[in-house]
């Protein structure tokens, strides 16, 4: 670490074209100055802080204004106020964020600590020995063991895993917590753990330079006269964790700031809302009228000069031309008037944030107990965005639905299992049932299982043929690991959810799929180990959506077992089933109406003599070079036909708590729903339906899924005129539109749903075509797009921001959604489930899709409130403050005489006015969260920014002129001539002075009242304690005592006695409140009469509920019954039934371990040397995590990372 | 859904009534039954206050005379240009009794006391009887602070330099004799203002103190011997220049010059004849200002303005007119008792 900190920076010489070094030998290695393992990711240092930090605060132009103004106040000529007017509140401020970045950076230099300390072994001088993180050296050999983090970004040498594999863990670097497989070239593998060969070893490694790819890697080793490549497969990233690999030796590539992690790391986007970029126009609007009014006045002190001030040499002589003296007031009064932007605005502004930022964090009803995470503001700079949504970009895997599937229902041979019904026949909702059967005559069940129906049990136990053939089909036909570490505790990985649900329910109604070999499978069936001979897997693919296996049993009978879309099942069925069909197919109408995801089972047996000639044919076919795969396609036609149904399954997809009700109310409150989710169509729609999103009532639901750019632009120009015969053939518009960057929103003539796949969605992201698919989208209530990428996500959010005016908030949990959370105004992280990336990307998180909800619609809308409230109120407050002094310019020859005391001006926005706004800009709320959830509609205000815009703003600065108005020439009317009750001179400067700005403190006190809507005990205690300390501050600053110790500071000694014992002064600033607040009543009471918003309307709804309020209905679950017919799912990809077959994946036997981490599922990982593992199971959480406690009517959790997921 | 009886953990957020934003709370709204009354009251208490007010200001008697003497027939017309000593006088009649304690002012108008400059031009030390300040006074004061042989003048400034010198004798002809009214110019400034504010250096006799310093350059007499009758009424405490240290709000304006208080004038001015003397030395020509001098008494709500009166009744009667205005709106809206 540099003294200087200067090292924090990547090294910017950029001359390194490829890098060289040469294991353990660092003499060789140090020549090319590589960075060490060091990293800082802190700012500043102890002498650095104090420059480096001013420097960076001046670099904001509201501080860099007031450094300006200062130095304007520093000359004599200009200066109409004392320096410390603007001294004290800049100090202020730079005092309150320098104290912020030094605890910040503290902070971070705690952290960089701790990870530079870590200890790591590493081989120096032929030993290992025990060093820092930060002594780590490029070149240098080291040694990891199972659980350490990879201390840099390492070439995997060896490891005590066979084949020289790792597994590692990549929750840090991409958020996904599936183990992936790492493999070390023989040539090092060989090495071992033997601390003498590795000594030796002398590889040269030459590779890229530091890069921030984490998934390339280009090099080659040298070693022993031979060249290897060097790729991805052999490299382990910093950041990554070692599991279930005792140890492993890698050899140093990159060091600290160099490796994959750190040059990924920072450059997150600054986001900033629309109120901000609002403010910042505002501002900038604030300073030309504040040049605008500085040169009237400057004009006027001209023609004063000229008129006046040349005859006033009597009294006061002339230094200057009268040119020059008003080029002199223009910018005294520049120092004057500068109050109209304080400084206090941004301050406050994020205390703001801040304050509603924690209120986010403290929610006890955004806190998700099961897994015990609260919610978390991770960003404090957006919260009145959250206000304003209009569009909602959701991710659907494991944020609208959990990732359980459960086995819910079936139909075996005709009669449907899963239901109970009472005895009136009434059927139960399962949900409160509280009967589950009883698995206990089945060892090997699962405890998580949980069914209700006893009649399929009872079926099972009767041997029922059909049931049994059912469970057998389940129990075979799939492609599940088994791992047992204990004498049955069986534990499965599966590719796909569904899978594991249907495996696990077949364990469960005893027969007990327990492990498998490339050519044969082992279960027990009602107790009987049998053992089955595996003779081919006929895979599931994307066209065939179904999978096959043939068995031979041990009876020696041939089979063949399938199950697949129902679709296709009943295309391949013996005619002999029709019947069956029926009553089939009324059953999956059934199971699909309740969004359930069926499967269709059948099976049939094999003659001996055509499965030996097939089986030859089927190995030629996957032997041979050309056309492997229509070849084999051919012949699993050919072998799947007349097949006999056995019945169907349905499984349910579960959705979290509360997603449909979350659903109805976001769209309640006008806000749009859009899915995006790497899922394939089928399975994206029958969420849509069971979340709500999709309903049976809408007209249509327009589907997209054409191959070219031509029918996807006619889909779309399609479902326009379908929903707006009218508006057809305005492509015209379209193109004048783009050229505004803008689409106004448009009125459907019904509600309509779009789904577009992602094969479309390339076409209709063109730059060609986007407006059109825009145009089609936004006419439609909901949107599901399927099959879309990370990177096609965060085109749709980029597409909406681009040219709709609205904001947009992203929602997601996994890596793939990291891209679309930072594309959106708002991202928003679902924590607890499937690593941190979203999270960490994120700028609000929590536990539960549902929450989201209460972050808008409370936590949003009241931030909004309040922000724009505390905007309008404060630009109203310093506005009026203002514009007094322009009118007094008219009285005082234009001479920059301000009117208040000098004190007052200090301290009018740091004591006097800053706690009662604060208090309201964090209590207030129009209605309570109850209501808020009643009427939806109240968050509409929001987005169409009603609470403060240009118009809002407009309006303030209008009425601020009307109250310095008063605030100005009431007392100028009312001092005019008047003297005190002893005849003694009260209409002096100190006492106008005085009272003009009591009246002022007191209009704006009362003005604020008005606009809170609620007063706490905080709120009275703040007002009134301001305007308590106004008199407090004000009576000892003008006291002898203070005038004693400073003459020359505190010249307006006795004006407060002398001048507030006089009831005409009183008189006075009650005539002045009064005039300034009761237009403002009137207007706002009228206006309440005449036309009510629906914030009126909802206020006065309570206000009259007050008395018996009433509890929100709590709604039931939603219950659709629907004739629609899903889709068969298989919610994974291309299965990979090679290689189970090819044995590649065979483990040894599982060794017990000490470590947390006994059952992840290595087995699995071997299979997906690109990453992309299957298996994942709670258990295998790290241990920081609590692991959930699984809900008692889940199945199983499996959570995987099927292709569709990203 | 979350049981509140699951046992809390550490992550869980308090329940107190702040963090969960239920702290208790008045929700005022803008409902008829509020507003209207509301204005109602306020419109009747305005209008008696100001009644009130107007018929206490109308009460008080004002007599002005404007001494300027731009008019040629105006007995004071030679001394406007005039630059040597110059007296004029005016007479005035009283028609009833002019209750007193009654207060004599001199008024001067277009006069820009609030300049920025003008009104800066002092130091404050200095008037604090601070010597160092005597020798070298702030350079608030320029040009004011040193006279043409560089000597520092004390009091500095412009304000100071400017100081209003006109004098007025006030006779009442009492049998066709001239009877001076006594004057008393004690108590004309406030009671801080020469206990705390000014303060004259702690140096007996006072003009030593005085010692290597000038008098300002348009004043007749240094700052030590503005009033030959007494000792404790000179320097910086002197209270006619505290009364023109205590700079205007406004560019019209009046000060205290004496009050009359004494002998047969303690109840108030008799009705007759009254000849005001001036001694006109203070040049206002040049900037076209006026100068007057106005006898008026107070009441307990100070001197006489009628605007405050005026508007109190204004604001009231606009209050009772808004109150039905929006009682009809309100009749014919009834927002808040349907829907």
């Amino acid at each position: 670490m540099s003294f200087f900190g200067l090292d924090c920076f990547p090294k910017t010489e950029g001359a390194e074209l490829e890098r060289k070094l040469r294991a353990n030998d660092r003499e060789y290695n140090r020549s090319f100055k590589y960075a060490t393992n060091a990293i800082k990711t802190s700012k500043y240092n102890f002498f650095t802080f104090l420059p480096l930090n001013l420097f960076e605060q001046f670099q904001r132009i509201a501080n860099a204004y007031f450094l300006v103004l200062l130095v304007l106040q520093l000359i004599p000529e200009i200066s109409s106020l004392s320096w410390f007017t603007t001294v004290v509140p800049l100090a202020l401020v730079l005092t309150v964020t320098a104290a912020k970045d030094a605890t910040d950076d503290i902070n971070r230099h705690r952290s960089d600590n701790q990870v530079n300390n870590r200890k790591v072994e590493v081989l120096i001088d032929r030993k290992l020995r025990s060093e820092k993180w930060m002594d780590v050296q490029v070149g240098d050999i080291i040694k990891l063991e199972n659980n350490q983090f990879v201390t840099a970004d390492l070439l995997l040498l060896s490891s005590s895993e066979p084949l020289n594999l790792v597994y590692i863990e990549t929750a840090e670097l991409d958020g996904e917590t599936n183990l992936k497989v790492k493999q070390a070239l023989p040539v090092t593998g060989d090495l071992g753990d033997d601390i003498e060969k590795l000594a030796d070893f002398n590889g040269e490694v030459r590779c890229e330079p530091p890069n921030n790819r984490l998934d390339r890697f280009n090099g080659t080793l040298a070693f022993a006269g031979q060249k290897y490549p060097l790729d991805n497969e052999k490299i382990l990233l910093r950041g990554c964790t070692l599991r279930n690999t005792d140890w492993c030796f890698g050899l140093v590539l990159f060091g600290g700031q160099e490796t994959k992690l750190m040059q990924n790391s920072g450059k997150s986007t600054f986001k900033r809302t629309s109120i901000d970029r609002l403010m910042n126009v505002l501002v900038l609007c604030i300073f030309g009228s504040l040049v605008f009014m500085c040169m009237i006045l400057a004009i006027g002190n001209y023609i004063w000069e000229v008129k006046n001030g040349s005859n006033f040499t009597v009294f006061l002589q002339r230094k200057h031309s009268a040119g020059f003296s008003a080029f002199l007031t223009f910018w005294s009064y520049i120092i004057i008037l500068n109050t109209v932007v304080p400084i206090s605005l941004y301050v406050s502004v994020e205390i703001i944030r801040l304050g509603n930022s924690f209120y986010i964090d403290w929610d006890r009803k955004m806190y998700y107990s099961r897994s015990d995470t609260p919610a978390e503001a991770r960003t404090t700079t957006l919260n009145e965005e959250l206000g304003q949504i209009k569009y909602v970009f959701s991710d659907k895997t494991g944020t609208l639905t959990q990732n359980i599937m459960i086995f819910n229902k079936c139909s075996i041979n005709g009669k449907s299992y899963g239901d109970v019904y009472d005895y009136t026949g009434q059927r139960l909702d399962i949900s409160e049932l509280k009967d589950p059967v009883d698995f206990s005559f089945n060892a090997l069940a699962d405890p998580r299982f949980v069914f209700y129906d006893h009649a399929l049990v009872e079926a099972v136990k009767l041997e029922n043929p059909e049931v049994h053939a059912f469970f057998r089909l389940l129990a075979l036909c799939h492609t599940v690991m088994a791992e047992e570490k204990k004498e049955g505790e069986l534990l499965y990985q599966a590719q796909s959810p569904d899978e594991g649900a249907l495996v696990t329910a077949a364990r469960n109604f005893g027969f007990v799929f327990r492990s498998r070999t490339p050519d044969s499978i082992s279960i027990v069936e009602m107790g009987n180990q049998r053992s089955y001979e595996l003779l081919a897997i006929l895979d599931f693919n994307n066209v065939r959506k179904r999978m096959s296996v043939i068995v031979r049993s041990p009876e020696g009978k041939l089979s063949l077992y399938c199950k697949g879309a129902d679709t296709i099942i009943y295309e391949r069925l013996h005619q002999s089933c029709s019947k069956l069909m029926d009553v089939t197919t009324d059953h999956l109408n059934e199971f699909a109406g309740e969004g359930l995801r069926t499967l269709a089972l059948a099976y049939k047996d094999l003659d001996e003599e055509y499965f030996s000639r097939w089986r030859e044919r089927h190995h030629e076919a996957s032997t041979s070079l050309e056309d492997k795969e229509s070849k084999l396609d051919e012949l699993y036609e050919e072998i799947e036909k007349d097949l006999l149904l056995l019945g169907a399954t349905a499984i349910e997809d579960k959705l979290q708590d509360g997603v449909p009700q979350t659903i109805e109310q976001l769209a309640k409150a006008d806000i749009k729903i859009w899915v995006l989710t790497g899922d394939k169509q089928e399975t994206a729609e029958n969420i849509g339906y069971s979340c709500n999103l999709l309903r049976e009532e809408m007209k249509d639901i327009f589907i997209v899924s054409g191959h070219s750019p031509e029918d996807v632009r006619q889909e779309l120009r399609n479902a326009q005129n379908s929903m707006k015969p009218d508006g057809a053939a305005n492509s015209l518009l379209l193109t004048e539109e783009k050229s505004k960057n803008l689409i106004k929103d448009e009125e459907a003539n019904g509600e309509y749903g779009l789904v577009i796949n992602g094969h479309s969605l390339a076409y209709a992201l063109e730059s060609s075509m986007e407006l059109e698919f825009l145009r089609t989208a936004c006419l439609c209530k909901a949107v599901i797009c399927c099959r879309v990428t990370p990177l096609q996500k965060a085109q749709v959010v980029e597409l909406v921001k681009k040219y709709k005016k609205a904001v947009t908030l992203a929602i997601g949990d996994g890596a793939n959604d990291v891209s679309m959370i930072k594309a959106a105004h708002i991202g928003v992280g679902i924590s607890g489930q499937e690593g941190m990336q979203a999270v960490l990307s994120s700028d609000y998180s929590f536990a539960q899709f549902r929450f989201l909800q209460r972050l808008l619609l409370v936590h949003g809308r009241w931030s909004y409130l309040r922000m724009c409230k505390f905007l309008r109120y404060f630009f109203y407050k310093n506005f009026t403050f203002t514009f007094v002094h322009f009118w007094f310019a008219f009285f005082c020859g234009f001479s920059a005489q301000t009117v208040y005391d000098e004190w007052f001006i200090t301290l009018y926005n740091l004591m006097y006015t800053a706690l009662p706004v604060l208090g309201m800009s964090l209590f207030d709320q129009d209605v309570n969260d109850v209501w808020s959830f009643q009427h939806p509609q109240l968050y509409i205000p929001g987005q169409l920014n009603l609470y403060f815009s240009k118009t809002a703003f407009f309006k303030c600065a209008v009425h601020s002129c009307y109250s310095s108005l008063v605030l100005f020439f009431i007392p100028y009317a009312a001092l005019q001539d008047t003297v005190r009750g002893d005849g003694k001179d009260v209409a002096d400067y100190q006492s106008f002075a005085l009272l003009t700005q009591t009246c002022l403190l007191f209009a704006v006190s009362i003005q604020l009242g008005l606009e809170m809507s609620y007063w706490t005990a905080v709120n009275t205690f703040f007002v009134l304690g301001s305007l308590a300390m106004y008199f407090a501050v004000t009576f000892t600053m003008y006291s002898n005592g203070m005038f004693l110790i400073f003459p020359s500071a505190f010249p307006f000694i006795g004006t407060a006695r002398n001048s507030l014992n006089q009831p005409n002064v009183w008189l006075t600033i009650i005539l002045t409140s009064i005039l300034c607040v009761l237009p403002v009543v009137t207007c706002r009471f009228l206006l309440i009469q005449l036309c009510p918003t629906i914030n009126d309307k909802v206020m006065f709804k309570v206000r009259q509920a007050r008395a018996t309020p009433p509890p929100p209905p709590r709604r039931s679950r939603i219950r659709r019954t629907s004739s629609r017919r899903s889709g068969y799912a298989f919610s994974h990809a291309q299965g990979y039934g090679d290689l189970v077959t090819s044995g590649r994946f065979l483990r040894r036997p599982a060794v017990p371990r000490a470590s947390g981490f006994p059952q992840v599922g290595r087995a699995a990982t071997g299979f997906s040397p690109m990453g992309r593992s299957a298996g994942y199971s709670p258990t295998g959480r790290p241990q920081n995590l609590k692991v959930p406690d699984v809900e008692v009517t889940s199945l199983q959790m499996y959570r995987t990372f099927s292709d569709g997921d990203l | 859904m979350v049981k509140e009886e699951q046992e809390e953990s550490s992550n869980r957020p308090d329940n107190t009534a702040f963090t969960q934003q239920r702290l208790p709370a008045w929700q005022p709204i803008l409902s008829a039954s509020i507003v209207i009354p509301m204005f109602v009251l306020i419109g009747a208490a305005f209008i008696g206050v100001g009644v009130a007010l107007f018929i206490t200001s109308r009460d008080i008697q004002l007599q002005e005379l404007d001494y300027t003497g731009d008019d040629s027939e105006h007995p004071c017309f030679k001394c406007r240009t005039n630059t040597e000593k110059c007296t004029c006088s005016m007479t005035f009649s009283i028609p009833t009794l002019f209750k007193g304690p009654v207060f004599f002012y001199y008024g001067l108008t277009n006069y820009f006391q609030n300049q920025r400059k003008y009104g800066a031009s002092k130091d404050d030390n200095q008037l604090y009887g601070d010597l160092n300040y005597f020798t070298s006074p702030s350079t608030d004061c320029d040009p004011y602070t040193r006279d043409s042989k560089n000597m520092p003048i004390v009091p500095c400034g412009a304000l100071a330099n400017s100081m209003f010198n006109d004098t007025f004798t006030l006779s009442h002809t009492v049998n066709g004799v001239q009877k001076i009214v006594p004057l008393d110019g004690k108590g004309i400034a406030w009671w801080t203002d020469y206990n705390i504010k000014y303060r004259n250096p702690s140096i007996t006799p006072l003009i030593n103190a005085f010692n290597g310093t000038k008098k300002p350059t348009n004043w007749p007499k240094p700052i030590y011997e503005l009033d030959t009758t007494d000792v404790y009424n000179n320097g910086f405490i002197n209270q006619d220049f505290l009364v023109w240290m205590r700079r205007a709000a406004l560019p019209d304006f009046r000060k205290l010059y004496r009050r009359i208080t004494h002998d047969d004038y303690a109840a108030g001015l008799p009705a007759g004849n009254y000849t005001l003397t001036i001694a006109y030395n203070y040049p206002v020509h040049s900037f076209n200002g006026k100068k007057k001098v106005v006898l008026s008494n107070v009441s307990w709500m100070g001197g006489k303005n009628d605007f405050l009166g005026i508007a109190y009744i204004v604001v009231g009667s606009m209050c009772v007119v808004m109150s039905i205005v929006m009682l009809i709106v309100y009749a014919r809206f009834k927002f808040g008792e349907d829907d």
